[in-house]
């Protein structure tokens, strides 16, 4: 296994199309359009992108499978990873300041905060894919689709071990509380098999396709 | 020799880097490094040796780790046992002839503290103090606090090791590229936490190579009167062959962080990446120098999370309005517990242009320890401006200061030596500017030489305390000139004596000037215009005021303050459209016959201001009451219906609700201090135990204030005992409980079955994204919301 490497990465342009639908407005009005921007000029001063990553070897267990020394018991995890050798093992953030916009709004406009927190979702997603661009291209291999602790059979009791693999309260400054939520809250962990050739990989536009959950109200058909 | 007697003539050289050599030697990621110093105890002396033999005249134990939230109370007190033995042993065993201390070693909690995280101020001071006991037990000569990213828990575990021992503590922070904090704090707003609360030594450590810190080390050197420590990493990690290097060789290293040393740094070392190589080398280049001997900066600095703000020509603004005095809404707001309202009144001031933000929550009939403390937390976590504590209650004070994150403002002491000898104790503890008042036993003089000896007696009594004049503020008492003719003259007669004569910082209360006068505006804003001539430092001002922030701006422009006028240019603009404002709310004829109807359009379509103005306008001729019944609940019906029926959403569902809460305020603002407010049903809003997502929670509090609700909101990860006792104290009809983690469900169903058990008569209405009608009802609960409407739905449709 490699040393743990971190990483600021500078963030795409905001997709609001992807924003209103984590705010669960599928036809927006022109004050809801004037809410978006408000937000968006507000976090873009507070938003950071950090990351960091090791890459692990893949091995095999009975019940799930190894990343270095980690084991982890999904055998989801482990038929997502099949025929890969090594796998990217990384968290990201986009650090407190978010949580604190969130939390300021939280009390003074619940309408500020929510169409902040559907800002951030789509923003931390949008590092991940940075992330996961950047790093494939540096290996010079396709990544696989994300998969983080709670997906499938992947506990996310997991999340510990993945949190003491990556030390990212020291490298990042992403915690974890007693509850297992990541504190910042715009965050993710996540494993991405090494691959040589393209398979649901991170940039998937159908990867809602590969969720079991056909009623949610998020998931994407396109 | 002791630490600190070496420290005052010599540069210093600390060790560099264990995680990396530790690794090297067989620990596997993932693992705690500090399990090595029981089952490793020959590698990690060899380390710490090969550092001493390197010169390094201190080196830290291998407990970075180290503490109770990673290990149990045994094993932790047998690691730092011996920790503190192998660094002992590899002091004796080391052929270096040079003096030679133990440091112990303490790193980051790897927790955010609340609210952000979910570890407690008081437990991360306990979590930080059960190590430092420790290490005084075993005999570390000093302390190192490092590689700290967080400015709060830097305070919580400076504060642990000022409570348990008296050691030499260095505090030493992982600043980024932008010189920041990962959570936000730069450089000058460290340097005054830190050395307000008595750090010996004050630098950064970690992160990135020697010069990329080096813009960070001269900005401490600037502003710290405490050495100045040093410890970057070898620059940046790669990776090369399967081997992790970093970018920066030891001659390089060593060459940088010795130019460091000719600046001024007096304690240098390395983190990440360095080995004794690097100590030597860094070692043999400071060899020659002399250590540059730390001064005085004299700067009067307050500070907040993220930033500091520095007295001097730039006045300063202090809003005046989180004070209850004169504010029947405000009482209001503090006798309901409304946080909401009070914290509104701070982001309002913040958005005003004002610096700090003073608090004064004391009111009779309300624990004024408590609503302090947690105003100051809540204000913290919703707003970056350094506060000023206000109060005459010692334990406030005392708790407030605990707490905030930052050094603050001392509002205030006085020239009294009971006063004096409650205040510049836990002054001298927690650190702060402290406002002194020109008064004493004998009242407030009427001369301004009476004045000038109070203040002389208070910097005497303080010296004596240990605090220096640089973090005394004179107020010298702004008295109503309707009263005396003379007083305003007194007043900035003694502020510019204490200002030059004695060289410190001054402030006014300046509304005070115009008591008992009509037109007050007028006399504040002139009044506060001598005074900034004068020399006046800050003042405490009602920002909303338009008189005074026009003194405000023009003062600086006329004062050279303002480059090009720019501010004053911008802000201009303002000045006129409030004069504006204030004279005519909006045309009586656009809203006379159709009122009604219009506010209803402003809050369907969720215009705040619109709904806020028209409230206003229709108070003026109709009774409140009827305004909510005919106005402004039958909108937010439409608008609820609109969501239910997927012709609005969520955002929209919102806006329109905040309109109506922006109109609700203005009746209540016409209804506060009389009676005819009908009794309100409680109904008790928790995230519970374990959950921190408050989101959904906060959406259905509004609603169901919208709808005539009186919400007690505990707010997130609240235990299930302490909802109990709210729905029994409040005797609530209704407990409303979120969960949003699969994880924290059980937590739920534990506060159901208590309140089932303890309050029978309440009934609780559950929601969150992992719950369904079926395991609600499964747990317990009386009612499963789908969402924030069916909520309001269920509490209106019970008769209670």
């Amino acid at each position: 296994m490699t040393g743990v490497f971190t990483l600021s990465l500078p963030l795409p342009p905001v997709d609001e199309s992807e924003v209103l639908r984590y705010a669960a407005c599928f036809e927006p009005d022109e004050n809801t359009i004037a809410l978006l921007k408000s937000c968006t000029a507000e976090a873009q001063g507070v938003l950071q992108g950090r990351v960091c990553w090791c890459i692990a070897e893949v091995g095999t267990l009975v019940n799930g499978c190894t990343l270095g020394a980690l084991e982890l018991p999904s055998l989801d995890l482990r038929s997502n990873l099949s025929g890969c050798k090594e796998a990217v093992v990384f968290g990201a953030t986009l650090g407190v300041g978010m949580d604190r916009l969130i939390n300021k709004y939280g009390y003074i406009s619940p309408a500020k905060a929510l169409m902040l927190q559907a800002l951030g979702s789509e923003r931390i997603e949008a590092l991940c894919d940075s992330f996961c661009k950047y790093i494939g291209q540096e290996l010079g291999a396709h990544l696989r689709s994300r998969y983080s602790p709670g997906y499938g059979d992947l506990p996310l009791e997991s999340q510990r071990d993945i949190f003491a693999l990556l030390d990212c309260p020291k490298n990042i400054g992403l915690c974890l509380t007693e509850g297992l939520v990541m504190t910042p809250s715009k965050s993710v962990t996540a494993v991405c098999g090494i691959a040589s050739t393209c398979l649901g990989s991170y940039d998937n536009p159908h990867k809602c396709g590969l969720c079991p959950k056909t009623d949610c109200l998020f998931r994407r058909t396109v | 020799m002791t630490f600190r007697e070496f420290l005052n003539s010599n540069i210093v050289i600390f060790d560099g880097a264990m995680g990396t050599l530790l690794q090297k030697n067989g620990l596997v990621p993932g693992e705690h490094p500090e399990r090595m110093n029981l089952t490793h105890p020959q590698v990690v002396q060899s380390i710490h040796r090969d550092y001493f033999d390197a010169g390094s005249n201190v080196v830290c134990t291998n407990t970075f780790g180290a503490n109770s939230l990673k290990f149990g109370s045994d094993e932790l007190e047998q690691i730092v046992c011996a920790a503190v033995g192998n660094a002992r042993a590899a002091a004796e065993q080391s052929r270096g002839s040079q003096q030679k201390f133990v440091a112990l070693d303490i790193g980051p909690s790897g927790k955010l503290l609340k609210p952000l995280g979910d570890l407690d101020f008081e437990d991360a001071v306990e979590v930080f103090a059960q190590t430092v006991r420790l290490g005084v037990r075993f005999g570390a000569d000093l302390i190192l606090i490092e590689t700290m990213s967080d400015s709060y828990e830097t305070k919580a575990a400076l504060l642990a090791a000022k409570e348990n021992s008296d050691l030499p503590v260095i505090v030493s922070c992982a600043y980024g590229a932008d010189g920041k904090l990962l959570t936000g704090a730069d450089a000058c707003a460290m340097a005054a936490l830190l050395e307000g609360m008595g750090a010996d030594a004050i630098g950064a450590n970690c992160s990135l190579g020697p010069l990329q810190l080096t813009p960070v080390i001269e900005k401490l050197l600037e502003r710290c009167s405490v050495p100045v420590i040093f410890k970057p990493n070898a620059g940046l990690p790669r990776e090369k062959d399967g081997v992790t290097t970093f970018d920066i060789t030891p001659r390089e290293f060593a060459r940088s962080v010795a130019d460091a040393v000719r600046k001024g740094v007096r304690i240098a070392g390395g983190c990440c990446g360095t080995s004794p190589e690097y100590i030597k080398l860094l070692s043999d280049a400071v060899s020659s120098l002399s250590p540059l001997p730390v001064t005085k900066k004299g700067l009067t600095v307050v500070s907040s999370y993220s930033h500091a703000v520095t007295l001097g020509d730039e006045p300063v603004l202090i809003g005046e309005r989180i004070n209850p005095t004169g504010k029947k809404r405000f009482k209001q707001a503090l006798l309901n517990g409304d946080m909401d309202y009070i914290l509104g009144e701070g982001v309002k001031q913040q958005e005003k242009g004002v610096h700090v933000l003073d608090v004064n929550v004391g009111l009779p009939g309300i624990d004024e320890v408590k609503m302090l403390r947690d105003t100051v937390c809540a204000l913290q976590s919703i707003c970056d401006l350094p506060l000023q504590i206000d109060t005459a209650n010692t334990r406030a004070m005392e708790q407030a200061l605990r707490r905030v994150s930052g050094k603050p403002l001392i509002n205030s002491v006085n020239g009294k030596a009971e006063s004096m000898h409650s205040i510049f104790p836990i002054a001298k503890k927690y650190g702060g500017v402290i406002i002194a008042l020109t008064l004493d036993e004998n009242g407030i003089p009427a001369t301004a030489e009476g004045r000038v000896e109070i203040a002389k007696k208070i910097l005497k009594t303080a010296e004596s305390y240990g605090i220096d004049k640089k973090d005394i503020v004179f107020d010298t008492l702004v008295m109503a000139v309707s009263a005396d003719n003379r007083a305003a003259r007194a007043t900035l007669d003694a502020m510019r004596t204490i200002r030059f004569e004695l060289g410190c910082h001054t402030s006014l209360g300046v509304s005070n000037v115009s008591f008992g006068l009509p037109a007050r505006d007028a006399l504040n804003s002139t009044f506060f215009a001598m005074a900034l001539a004068g020399g006046l430092s800050c003042a405490i001002m009602n920002p909303f005021s338009p008189d005074m922030m026009r003194t405000y701006h023009s003062y600086r422009a006329l004062a050279g303050l303002d480059a090009s006028c720019a501010r004053y240019i911008e802000e201009s603009a303002g000045f006129s459209a409030a004069v504006s404002v204030s004279a005519s709310a909006p045309a009586p004829t656009q809203i006379a016959d159709d009122g009604g109807s219009e506010l209803k359009t402003a809050i369907i379509k969720g215009l705040s201001s619109r709904a806020e103005s028209c409230a206003a306008q229709l108070l003026k001729t109709r009774a409140p009451m009827d305004i909510v019944e005919q106005d402004i609940i039958p909108a937010l019906n439409t608008v609820g219906d609109g969501f239910e029926n997927k012709k609005l959403y969520l955002p929209q569902l919102l806006m329109s609700a905040e309109a109506a809460k922006a109109a609700f305020e203005q009746v209540r603002l016409r209804m506060s201090g009389t009676r005819q407010q009908g009794k309100k049903i409680p109904f008790v809003l928790a995230t519970v135990k374990g959950d921190i997502h408050d989101i959904g929670k906060n959406i259905v509090k509004l609603l169901l204030q919208n709808y005539g609700f009186d919400v007690v909101d505990l707010g997130k990860d609240v235990p299930a005992e302490t909802i109990c006792d709210a729905v029994k104290a409040h005797n609530a009809p209704f407990a409303g409980l979120c969960a949003l983690m699969t994880t924290t469900v059980p937590a739920m169903e534990e506060t159901i079955t208590l309140l089932k058990k303890e309050a029978p008569f309440c009934r609780t209405v559950v929601g969150g994204a992992v719950l369904t009608e079926d395991y609600a009802l499964r747990i317990g609960a009386d009612k499963y919301a789908k969402d924030a409407m069916e909520a309001v739905k269920y509490a209106r449709s019970i008769k209670i």
